[in-house]
């Protein structure tokens, strides 16, 4: 354990973390002092600085929805994932496989447009679509990560004498958490862009100064929310490379 | 300690085990031996019910484990398997205290065990308790494989051609060790092989199987000298037999009092014919004065003894 936090790509894992944070936190702290800068950028516009809500609030309200997506997207994926891998389930991979590929398929905008009929403007149908555009990698990946595992291990394992139970905890979930974790970062990143359009739907996200920059003609709006959504997606990003750093470390 | 009567298995319209029937003393060295798809891995892992039967019974020390849960049943068998099988993620002395974890021994007996064993399969555990299983040799890891079967002390061990992916150099290594912990643990193994040379060497009883029945249930002498059957007799390799057959019978057994003549090579008691008849064709000489281990002359041995049959 010493040598690990030792390891030169560690460090670089770590600092790939604090700057991206750095910058994120930089971005939402100085964005409302630039006026002059969009100002000088855009002579034109009246009101350069998207000021309706303030950018840690909308960051924030992005960052909720993203979650508020994603924790019940990985949970269903890895669950699933697991229940096609075990004998009981099989037979349901093919169909549980094409289900959420058929997630995917659907363009997040339209997946909006057919949920606000159903649960209404706001957050609700914008956590629905990122559930179902991210599902995909996270069961795929859950599915992939387990398969890749030795048979070899496996079979030694209950011969050794595991339970299911205690062979997919202590043996399956571990050697296949880097290419689980790989499946969500994929998702999750999916989710921090995808995030955005919840905004024509009433959503409160980063994605609000740019839709209401595009509609509106004021490019510095759209460029605001464009430069938080970057820097909050390459962060949260550098978190996942970190925590897929540390697991390999730990698997190999 | 092991008993399979009239066991039968079939895979859809294939018959894999059939009517196979075992008695296994403890304490016994049993090798399966025979000829791939003869039936004799799904016979290994119906012990262990890796594989449920089809038909007849199995006993594993005079209890039917149709009975037992699997889970403890397997706890109690060690279960060496060719292609290892050691968990990736897991350092050396964590794969050899798989069973005793789970069987929640505390920590300081199982470190206690784990350095015992890794001595005992010479690994020295200051050296190797933190290594992970990528980063030792093929040979290494089964070494690792058997002190994880052995870590719980299980009275009987099951191994799936334990040594079939070693060069031959390892697997001699490893075949001796083998035989080396058996003799010091009298543990009741049953080990599947293909191998000739293997299960003649380790083996106190050889059962061969082919085509999911046992054609012959006897010691290595016996299959040797006496084949059942004509497959039993090519499998064993015709008349070259008679060389495997040397090198599992001991100079002491063919010994004479007579005093050797002046000059004649030595051999030591302890070394097996094929030794003492190679010593012979290397110096040209047809009698040999055999040697005890303190040094006094134990008495003579003739190549004609050695090539007579009794």
């Amino acid at each position: 354990m010493s040598s690990a936090t030792t390891d030169p790509r560690d460090r670089i894992h770590l600092g790939g973390v604090a700057t991206s944070l750095a910058v994120l936190v930089a971005l939402i702290v100085a964005m409302p002092l630039t006026a002059p800068l969009f100002h000088w950028l855009f002579p034109t516009l009246d009101r350069p600085v998207y000021v309706r809500a303030s950018f840690l609030t909308l960051t924030l309200d992005h960052l909720a929805l993203v979650a508020g997506a994603s924790v019940p997207m990985i949970i269903v994926g890895i669950a699933g994932g697991i229940f096609v891998t075990r004998p009981a389930g099989r037979e349901f991979a093919g169909v549980i496989d094409t289900i959420t590929a058929v997630g995917q398929t659907f363009p997040p905008a339209a997946v909006l447009a057919l949920a606000v009929p159903v649960v209404g403007y706001g957050a609700a149908p914008a956590l629905v679509a990122l559930f179902a555009y991210g599902i995909l990698p996270v069961l795929d990946n859950t599915i992939a990560g387990l398969r890749s595992i030795p048979p070899a291990a496996l079979d030694a394992a209950t011969g050794m004498g595991f339970t299911a139970a205690g062979r997919l905890w202590r043996i399956e979930l571990p050697l296949a958490a880097p290419v689980i974790v790989a499946g969500i970062r994929t998702s999750v990143a999916i989710a921090i862009g995808t995030a955005t359009i919840g905004s024509t739907v009433g959503a409160l996200t980063l994605g609000s100064p740019i839709i209401e920059g595009l509609s509106g003609s004021n490019t510095a709006y759209v460029l605001q929310g464009a430069l938080l959504v970057a820097a909050l997606a390459i962060a949260v990003d550098r978190l996942f490379a970190a925590l897929d750093g540390w697991l390999r470390a730990r698997a190999q | 300690m092991i008993d399979l009567e009239d066991v039968t298995k079939r895979f859809g319209a294939e018959v894999a085990v059939d009517g196979v029937s075992l008695a296994l003393a403890a304490g016994e060295f049993c090798a399966l031996l025979g000829p791939s798809g003869a039936g004799k891995s799904t016979t290994l892992r119906l012990v262990n019910r890796m594989i449920e039967p089809d038909g007849g019974r199995i006993l594993v020390d005079g209890i039917d484990i149709a009975g037992q849960d699997p889970v403890q049943l397997r706890r109690r068998l060690g279960y060496v398997i060719q292609s290892i099988g050691l968990l990736p993620h897991w350092t050396v002395a964590e794969n050899v205290a798989t069973v005793p974890r789970l069987l929640r021994w505390p920590a300081a007996r199982i470190r206690e065990r784990t350095d015992e064993l890794l001595r005992l399969i010479g690994l020295e555990p200051s050296a190797y308790r933190s290594r992970r299983p990528g980063e030792l040799s093929g040979g290494q890891q089964q070494r690792v494989g058997v002190a994880r079967a052995l870590a719980a002390d299980p009275d009987v061990l099951l191994m799936d051609e334990p040594f079939g992916a070693l060069d031959p150099v390892t697997r001699g290594t490893l075949q001796d060790e083998m035989a080396a912990i058996h003799a010091a643990t009298r543990k009741t193994v049953l080990m599947v092989t293909h191998d000739v040379d293997e299960a003649m060497r380790l083996a106190s009883r050889v059962v061969i199987m082919e085509g999911g029945r046992v054609v012959q249930n006897a010691t290595p002498r016996e299959v040797l000298s006496a084949p059942a059957n004509a497959f039993v007799e090519q499998l064993v390799g015709g008349e070259s037999a008679s060389f495997r057959l040397l090198r599992i019978r001991k100079v002491t057994e063919l010994v004479t009092a007579a005093p050797p003549g002046p000059g004649a090579p030595t051999i030591p008691a302890t070394a097996n014919l094929d030794a003492a008849l190679a010593r012979m064709l290397a110096r040209g000489v047809e009698a040999l004065a055999v040697v005890n281990g303190d040094g006094t002359v134990a008495g003579t041995l003739r190549l004609s003894d050695v090539v007579r049959h009794d």
